[in-house]
C-alpha cells in the first residue's frame, strides 16, 4: 500500500462514516420525528420540558462549575435495566425531549453518588440541601461527598441571626457568635437542584 | 539480519549494499540533527505536564477516601481536580509526546529532514500556553462541563490553531517523502494526524461554539470522546509499536497482510465505537446498537495486530531484557489487547448494566491510556532521545526503576477499580443494600488506587532524574560513538537500521 491518495480516501470516509452516522443521522432523526421541540401537554396546555427559573439556570453553572457530573449521572435508565427503578431515581426512563432545554447536556458517566434526576422529589427539603452542600457529613455520615464549605460564608452575628443561617449542632457548629451563611452561589445551587424532576408522561414514554 | 517473509518488507528493512548503508546513516544523522530542537521541546514540555498531571491525580485519589481534604478552595475541589487532571495528562503529556514522536517516525520513515523546525516549536509552545490556560481555567471554574472536552472556549482555539501547524508539517514532510515505500507506521500516522483535527474542531464546534440541541450533544460527546483514544492515540501508538519492535530485535514485522488487515479494519470500525458509553442513555436504541456492533468488531483489529506483534516477537522475548524501549513497547502492546478486549465486552449491554457509571470505567481507561499509549510513550522517548542528544541515559537503573514502579503500579491500580467496579456495579444494582453502604464498600479500592497512583509517581520521578541529567550532559563535550544502549540491543552492531 503505497499510494498516498488511497490513503488519504480511506482515511477520509471512514471517519466521515461515523460522523454522519453517529452526528449528523440521530441530529436529522430527532429532528423530522419533532424530537427537538418543546411539546404541548395535553392535559395542562403547557409546554414540556418547561423553562427553568433564572435562578436555577445560573445554579446550573455553578453545578457545571464544581464538577458535579463527575460524582453524579442526571438519566435514569429502562426499567428493569439496572437497579435505576428500584432505588426510587425515576418514575419513567430518561427520553431525549428531556434534555432540550440542556446546555451543555450533563448525563453523567459516574455514580459515586445517586442519580440526580428526580432529586427535587426525593429531597424536596431547601435546608436539607443547604446542610448536605456545607458537609455531607451532617446529614449523611460516612458519605465521600466532598463539602462545598467554600459556598458558604463564616460571619460574625451583627444584631441579630440571618435567617439564611444554617442550623448546625456540634461539632459542625461555628465558634460562639459566628454563623454560616450561603453564599448566593450556594442559593443558585440549591434552586438548581430544586428545579430537578422529569417524571410528566410524554407519547414517548408510555 | 533474518529472513524478510515480504518482498516490501524485504525492501523496507534490508540495506541492500553497504554504499546504501553509509548514506543512511548520514541522512539519519540529519534528520535527528533536524528535530533536536523541537523534538525535545515537545518531550521536555510533555514530561512537564505529565508530573503536573500526576500531582493532580494523587490529590484526586486522596479526596476521593478523604473528601475533606483541602476542601475549603474552590480551585481544589475534586470536581475541578478531576477534570483538571484528564486535560493535564490528554491534551499536555500524552498528545505533545504523541506529536514528538509522530514527527521524529514520520520524518525517519519519509527519509527527509525536518523542515523549518522553528515553525514546530512555535507551535509546541502556543500548544503548551493553550493547554495551560486551558487547565487553569478548569481550576478556575470555567471548565465546558463536557467530558474530554473541558478545555473553556477561550483556550481550545489555541489548542486548534497550534495543532494546524504541527498536522499541516506532519502531511507536508509525508507529501514529500524521499522513500516511495510507505511502511504500516505510515498509514498509522497520517491517519492519526488527519483524523485529529477533524474530532477537535467538529466537537468543539457543535458542542462548545454552536451547541446543537439536546442529546446529540451527548452523541457528539462520545463520538469525540473516544476516538481520541481509538483514532488519535491509538494509532500513534501502534505506529511506535510496529516501528520499534523490528527495529530493536532486528527483524521485519511478520506479516504485511495482517497489517493491512489490522489498519483499515481498525480505521474501519473504532470511530464507530463511542456509543456504548451511553448504554441504557436516552438515546435512540439503534445508535446504541450500532455502536455495540461495532465495538465487538473491534476484535478484528485487536486480535490481528495482537497475532502480527505476536508472531514478531517470537523467539525474541529475551532481548527484553537488555532494551528498555523493548520492554515498555511489549507492555505496551499486550496491554492494548487487553484494554480492547475488555472493552469489547464491557460494550456488551449485560455487561454495560453492571459496570457503567462504576470505577470500573475509570479503571478501563487508564488500561488504554496507561499500560497502552503511555508505556509506549516512555519506550519511544528512551529509544529516541539518545539519538537527538547523542548522550547516553545516564542510568539504566533508573530505567529498570522507572518500568517496574510503571508496571506494578498499573497492575495495582486496573486491578483494584476492575474488581472494586463490578462489586461496586452488583450492589448498586441491588436496592436492598443502602446506597452509603455502596459507597462505604469502595473505599478499600479507591485506598489501593492512591497507593497504585504514588507507585507511578515514583516511576515518573526516576523518568525525569534520568532526563534531566541526560540534557545536563548537552553541555558536556560528547564522546561516545554508539549510545551504549544501541549497541546492547542491536543484534549487529553498528548503523541504525529503519
Ligand atoms: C466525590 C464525588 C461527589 C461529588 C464531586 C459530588 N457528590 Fe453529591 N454525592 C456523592 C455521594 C457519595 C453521595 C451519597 C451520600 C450523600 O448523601 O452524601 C452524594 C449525594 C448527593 C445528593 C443527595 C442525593 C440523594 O439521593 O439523597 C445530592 C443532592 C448531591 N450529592 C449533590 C451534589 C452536588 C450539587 C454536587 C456538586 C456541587 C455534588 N453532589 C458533588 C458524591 C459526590
Amino acid at each position: 500500500m503505497n499510494y498516498g491518495p488511497l490513503l488519504f480516501l480511506g482515511v477520509f470516509l471512514t471517519l466521515a462514516s461515523s460522523w454522519c452516522g453517529l452526528v449528523l443521522i440521530p441530529q436529522l432523526q430527532l429532528w423530522k420525528s419533532g424530537g427537538l421541540e418543546a411539546v404541548k401537554l395535553e392535559k395542562t396546555g403547557e409546554f414540556y420540558p418547561p423553562m427553568r427559573s433564572g435562578l436555577a439556570e445560573h445554579g446550573r453553572e455553578v453545578y457545571r462549575a464544581n464538577g458535579c457530573i463527575y460524582c453524579h449521572s442526571q438519566q435514569v435508565r429502562p426499567k428493569g435495566f439496572g437497579g435505576d427503578f428500584l432505588r426510587n431515581w425515576g418514575q419513567r426512563r430518561s427520553v431525549g425531549r428531556d434534555y432540550l432545554r440542556d446546555k451543555p447536556v450533563m448525563l453523567g458517566t459516574m455514580r459515586t453518588g445517586p442519580d440526580l434526576t428526580n432529586i427535587s422529589l426525593r429531597q424536596p427539603s431547601a435546608s436539607w440541601h443547604m446542610l448536605h452542600l456545607y458537609n455531607p457529613q451532617i446529614t449523611s455520615p460516612g458519605s465521600i461527598m466532598p463539602p462545598f464549605r467554600f459556598l458558604f460564608e463564616t460571619r460574625k452575628i451583627r444584631r441579630m441571626r440571618s435567617p439564611d443561617a444554617l442550623d448546625l449542632k456540634p461539632p459542625f457548629a461555628p465558634p460562639p457568635g459566628y454563623e454560616v451563611v450561603p453564599k448566593p452561589e450556594a442559593q443558585l445551587l440549591v434552586d438548581y437542584l430544586l428545579s430537578l424532576r422529569a417524571v410528566t408522561p410524554l407519547p414517548e414514554t408510555e | 539480519m533474518s529472513t524478510p517473509n515480504s518482498p516490501s518488507m524485504l525492501q523496507a528493512l534490508s540495506p541492500s549494499d553497504s554504499g546504501e548503508l553509509e548514506q543512511r546513516r548520514v541522512l539519519f544523522a540529519e534528520i535527528d540533527a533536524s528535530c533536536r530542537l523541537p523534538v525535545l521541546l515537545l518531550f521536555v514540555s510533555g514530561l512537564t505536564w505529565l508530573l503536573i498531571g500526576t500531582v493532580l491525580a494523587i490529590l484526586a485519589s486522596w479526596k476521593m477516601h478523604n473528601p475533606g481534604f483541602l476542601a475549603d478552595w474552590a480551585w481544589l475541589t475534586f470536581g475541578r481536580v478531576r477534570p483538571a487532571h484528564l486535560n493535564a495528562m490528554v491534551y499536555g503529556f500524552a498528545s505533545e509526546s504523541a506529536i514528538g514522536i509522530s514527527l521524529w517516525l514520520m520524518c525517519r520513515l519519509c527519509r527527509v529532514p525536518l523542515l523549518y523546525q522553528w515553525i514546530i516549536m512555535l507551535a509546541a509552545v502556543f500548544w503548551n500556553l493553550g493547554v495551560l490556560i486551558g487547565v487553569a481555567g478548569i481550576l478556575a471554574g470555567d471548565s465546558t462541563g463536557i467530558e474530554w472536552l473541558e478545555i473553556p472556549s477561550y483556550a481550545s482555539p489555541i489548542l486548534f490553531f497550534s495543532y494546524a501547524l504541527i498536522g499541516v508539517w506532519g502531511i507536508i514532510t509525508f507529501r514529500f517523502r524521499r522513500q516511495p515505500h510507505l511502511y504500516v507506521s505510515q498509514w498509522y500516522l497520517f491517519a492519526a494526524l488527519f483524523w485529529f483535527p477533524w474530532l477537535y474542531s467538529a466537537a468543539n464546534i457543535m458542542l462548545v461554539l454552536a451547541p446543537v440541541r439536546g442529546t446529540v450533544q451527548a452523541a457528539v460527546n462520545w463520538w469525540f470522546a473516544h476516538n481520541v483514544l481509538g483514532l488519535w492515540f491509538t494509532p500513534i501508538g501502534l505506529a511506535a509499536i510496529y516501528y520499534f519492535i523490528p527495529k530493536v530485535i532486528g527483524r521485519p514485522i511478520h506479516s504485511y497482510y495482517l497489517s493491512m488487515l489490522g489498519f483499515w479494519s481498525l480505521a474501519l470500525f473504532y470511530n464507530w465505537n463511542g456509543m456504548h458509553h451511553l448504554v441504557g442513555g436516552p438515546m435512540p436504541a439503534w445508535l446504541i446498537t450500532v455502536s455495540i456492533v461495532a465495538s465487538v468488531m473491534m476484535t478484528i483489529p485487536v486480535v490481528t495486530v495482537a497475532i502480527n506483534h505476536h508472531l514478531t516477537m517470537a523467539g525474541h522475548f529475551r532481548k527484553m531484557k537488555y532494551s528498555p524501549t523493548l520492554r515498555f513497547m511489549v507492555f505496551g502492546g499486550m496491554s492494548y489487547t487487553v484494554a480492547s478486549l475488555t472493552g469489547v465486552l464491557m460494550a456488551l449491554r449485560s455487561v454495560s448494566e453492571v459496570t457503567h457509571f462504576t470505577h470500573n470505567t475509570i479503571g478501563h481507561a487508564h488500561v488504554g491510556m496507561y499500560a497502552f499509549f503511555t508505556m509506549v510513550v516512555f519506550g519511544s522517548v528512551y529509544y529516541i532521545v539518545p539519538r537527538l542528544t547523542r548522550r547516553e541515559w545516564p542510568s539504566a537503573g533508573l530505567i529498570s526503576l522507572h518500568f517496574w514502579a510503571a508496571a506494578l503500579g498499573m497492575f495495582l491500580y486496573i486491578t483494584a477499580l476492575s474488581v472494586g467496579g463490578v462489586f461496586e456495579g452488583l450492589a448498586m444494582d441491588n436496592p436492598d443494600i443502602p446506597f452509603l453502604d455502596v459507597v462505604k464498600g469502595t473505599l478499600p479500592y479507591l485506598r489501593i488506587r492512591t497507593g497504585a497512583a504514588f507507585l507511578l509517581a515514583i516511576g515518573h520521578t526516576a523518568f525525569l532524574i534520568n532526563f534531566v541529567w541526560i540534557l545536563a550532559r548537552l553541555w558536556r563535550p560528547y564522546r561516545q560513538a554508539t549510545p551504549m544502549i544501541i549497541a546492547a540491543t542491536q543484534p549487529e552492531s553498528g548503523p541504525i537500521k529503519p
